[in-house]
């Protein structure tokens, strides 16, 4: 991004004053390299260094050695766990999408005006954004708990045996996705609230002139003219989506029977904690590929609709 | 980052003893371990100002990182130019995957035969790979089923007298009976859970079952005895003996809970004894008067021997390039003086040889006791069969424990996993 800004202006010497060329390349020449080189250290080396594990069988102990090619890939594509682990994702991806923004959708139409009541609303829907991932997972484990927590009590309340709903292999990821979108809701309201405040009041105006009624408004003028914040906020999710790690850690740390693991959570158990390098470098180049392939087909999509 | 000028003299001040102590020394051993109470710091600080009294010259440093960093930085430290020259280790096989990094010594040279003699057999083989000696054991730990006594009572169940897995089955019905809950178990952390899969390994297939399995040999991990030792297991499983929601319950909370009279047994290792009081809503956790402790029981028509035992046991390994002083202050670490001492003050069980009698915690004792004639000690799985096979047990053992795998499907996956190490 920075490169084509600064390179930008450079294209057309001609017309500008030789002396004007010179400094900014003079700024290119100074300021490039840093962030080149920053880029190639922290981002672009351990790539290529995780694509050139990936290949070999490796404890992390002295240098890899024992190549095997592509092992590390069928390995991981042959396991059931991983294969439960990219469920597990696009469940989370699908209710973040078309659970989790509708309700931040509807919650940011409430109360995107500017009013006191609207203020408070919006700093309460806004707090679960706040908290650390870790201290949100462990407040909810405490909640979950059947023995003393929140859910505990509503049970008895009800006269029902305790349910321990982290315990439970075939509840306990509807758990944690119930965690996430209450999490990250706050988070996609506020880009809908900041959005909808954009949009003119001479429009909102215009329109109801015009007979719209509420929901006609609503579908017709709010949400085209938002359109873009929207697109922003399904970016974010589905990237949060695939990168998904924190909150379940301190919730089932992928249990029970490995029935709650996202990718990543796979790759850190089953590569980093068994000090399987080579495998979790495997995994990891996986990840790396359908998260660049999304952002590709994203890009084309946004550009095919801005151009239509 | 500001420094004020306090901290800068400070560290200056250090800076300058350190140069300083350098300097009268010709050496400095640097010990590195994991973090340990109050007391067993004080314990290894007499240790160094005894050692280095009759060793002029040598300075010995200890460093302590927290339980986990250590673990996890010990990868890449060990590759790195600042190598300690004793590091604190669990042995099995992940001291065996540094041991193949070459990064550990052999000391087999200096491992004289009246050091050697002096430790317990168990103790000494663990750190022995390939009949090399790569560093030398300080403690054991021993795997026992904790009893809250009251409890028995209640349910009208003598401890004493379960001596085989069937007695330990009908007492766990006895309990339910009673409306006592019979074990406590952190399912949430799967290590615990292995306790009970890997006890059983070692009653069933005992000393020469394992081993051939772990050589490779027959089905290796996959024979026999191992599914026999998942049906065992199952039958325990079949009884819903855990308290509810066991999967969802970590270790700590486990423990805590056993302390505060919630089950009647809970299969932990020697550790147990302070942690139960300490996370135990009053704190004081079971009185000892009320506590006691009963063998894992034997299986009927199993391989394995009553008396083999199951745990830990944690020393110190040597680093390549280490000074020979680092390993004559290992040697004195584990002298019998010194081992006696750790005994008296309740830090841990002491591994060498005749030294049973200086410790003090009766609980403690009696685990020493039950070492010092087990004929075959096996080292936790997870650590044993190093991390990769060691955690596929551990996955299993919590499957095994929802039921929601076959004895014979279980023990086909560790026997995958160890082939494919």
């Amino acid at each position: 991004m920075k490169m084509t800004e600064l390179a930008a202006p450079g294209l057309a010497p001609s017309i500008r004053s030789r002396g004007r060329f010179t400094s900014q390349t003079s700024a290119l020449l100074l300021m490039l390299p840093p962030a080149l080189v920053l880029f190639t250290l922290f981002v672009a080396l351990p790539l290529f260094d995780a694509a050139y594990y990936s290949l070999f069988k490796w404890d992390g102990y002295g240098t890899p050695t024992d190549f095997i090619g592509l092992d590390n890939f069928k390995q991981a594509l042959g396991h059931a766990v991983f294969w439960q682990a990219v469920r597990n994702t696009l469940i989370v991806l699908a209710v973040s999408v078309f659970v989790q923004l509708p309700i931040a959708l509807g919650l940011a139409l409430l109360i995107y005006e500017k009013t006191p009541a609207n203020t408070l609303f919006r700093l309460i829907f806004f707090l679960p954004f706040i908290l650390a991932e870790v201290a949100s997972g462990l407040i909810w484990s405490f909640v979950f708990d059947g023995n003393t927590g929140v859910a505990a009590a509503l049970f008895h309340a009800l006269g029902m045996e305790p349910v321990f709903i982290l315990a439970d292999r075939h509840w306990a990821f509807a758990a944690i996705t119930l965690v996430v979108v209450w999490k990250y809701f706050g988070f996609h309201m506020m880009i809908y609230i900041a959005a909808l405040q954009g949009v003119p009041k001479e429009m909102l105006e215009a329109a109801r002139l015009e007979g719209a009624g509420r929901w006609a408004i609503v579908r017709h003028v709010q949400v085209p003219m938002i359109a873009s914040a929207i697109g922003v906020s399904v970016f974010f999710s589905i990237v949060g989506s695939l990168q998904l790690f924190d909150v379940v850690i301190p919730l089932t740390n992928g249990g029970p029977s490995n029935s709650t693991h996202t990718i990543v959570t796979y790759l850190y158990t089953f590569g980093l904690t068994r000090t399987r390098i080579g495998f979790g470098s495997a995994v990891g180049v996986m990840l790396f590929v359908a998260a660049v392939a999304f952002a590709v087909l994203y890009q084309r999509q946004i550009s095919k609709g801005s151009r239509s | 980052m500001k420094f004020s000028g306090l901290t800068m003299l400070g560290a200056a001040s250090l800076l300058a003893t350190l140069l300083a102590s350098t300097a009268f020394a010709d050496v400095t051993v640097h010990v590195l371990r994991p973090e340990v109470p109050n007391t067993e710091k004080a314990y290894h600080q007499k240790m160094v100002a005894d050692f280095e009294k009759s060793h002029p010259g040598v300075d010995i440093a200890f460093e302590y990182i927290a339980n986990e960093a250590y673990k996890q930085k010990l990868t890449t430290l060990l590759q790195s130019d600042q190598k300690p020259d004793l590091i604190f280790s669990w042995a099995g096989g992940v001291l065996a995957q540094q041991a193949k990094a070459g990064v550990l010594q052999d000391i087999s040279a200096s491992v004289t035969s009246d050091w050697s003699a002096s430790i317990a057999n168990a103790g000494l083989s663990a750190f022995t790979i390939d009949g090399k000696v790569y560093g030398m054991p300080v403690n054991a730990s021993d795997v026992v089923f904790w009893t809250n006594l009251d409890l028995a009572k209640k349910a009208g169940v003598d401890p004493e007298s379960i001596k085989t897995w069937d007695d330990f089955l009908a007492a766990v019905k006895k309990a339910k009976e009673a409306g006592v809950t019979p074990i406590m178990v952190g399912g949430k952390d799967k290590w615990p859970l292995h306790f009970y899969y890997g006890y059983l390994w070692v009653r069933e297939a005992g000393k020469d079952g394992m081993a051939a399995a772990m050589g490779g040999k027959g089905d290796g991990f996959a024979a026999a005895p191992f599914v026999k030792a998942g049906e065992d297991f199952k039958n325990l499983v079949d009884l819903q003996p855990f308290e509810p929601g066991f999967m969802d319950t970590t270790f700590e909370q486990a423990t805590g809970q056993f302390g505060d009279g919630k089950a009647l047994f809970h299969l932990m290792g020697d550790w147990e004894y302070g942690t139960e009081k300490q996370n135990s809503v009053s704190g004081k956790g079971i009185p000892d008067d009320k506590l006691g402790t009963i063998r894992f029981p034997a299986v009927q028509g199993g391989a394995g021997e009553a008396t083999d035992t199951f745990g830990g046991i944690n020393g110190y390994a040597v680093i390549a390039g280490a000074p020979p002083e680092a390993v004559e202050f290992l040697k004195y670490m584990t002298d019998a003086e010194n081992q006696k001492l750790a005994g008296a003050q309740g830090l841990f069980i002491p591994i060498a040889k005749g030294v049973d009698e200086s410790i003090a915690n009766p609980f403690f004792r009696k685990m020493s006791e039950a070492l010092a004639v087990s004929k075959f000690h096996q080292i936790f799985l997870d650590q044993a069969l190093g991390s990769d096979v060691g955690a596929t047990v551990t996955d299993v053992a919590a499957d095994l424990a929802q039921g929601v795998v076959t004895p014979e499907a279980a023990a086909k996956t560790v026997q995958d996993a160890w082939s494919m190490r």
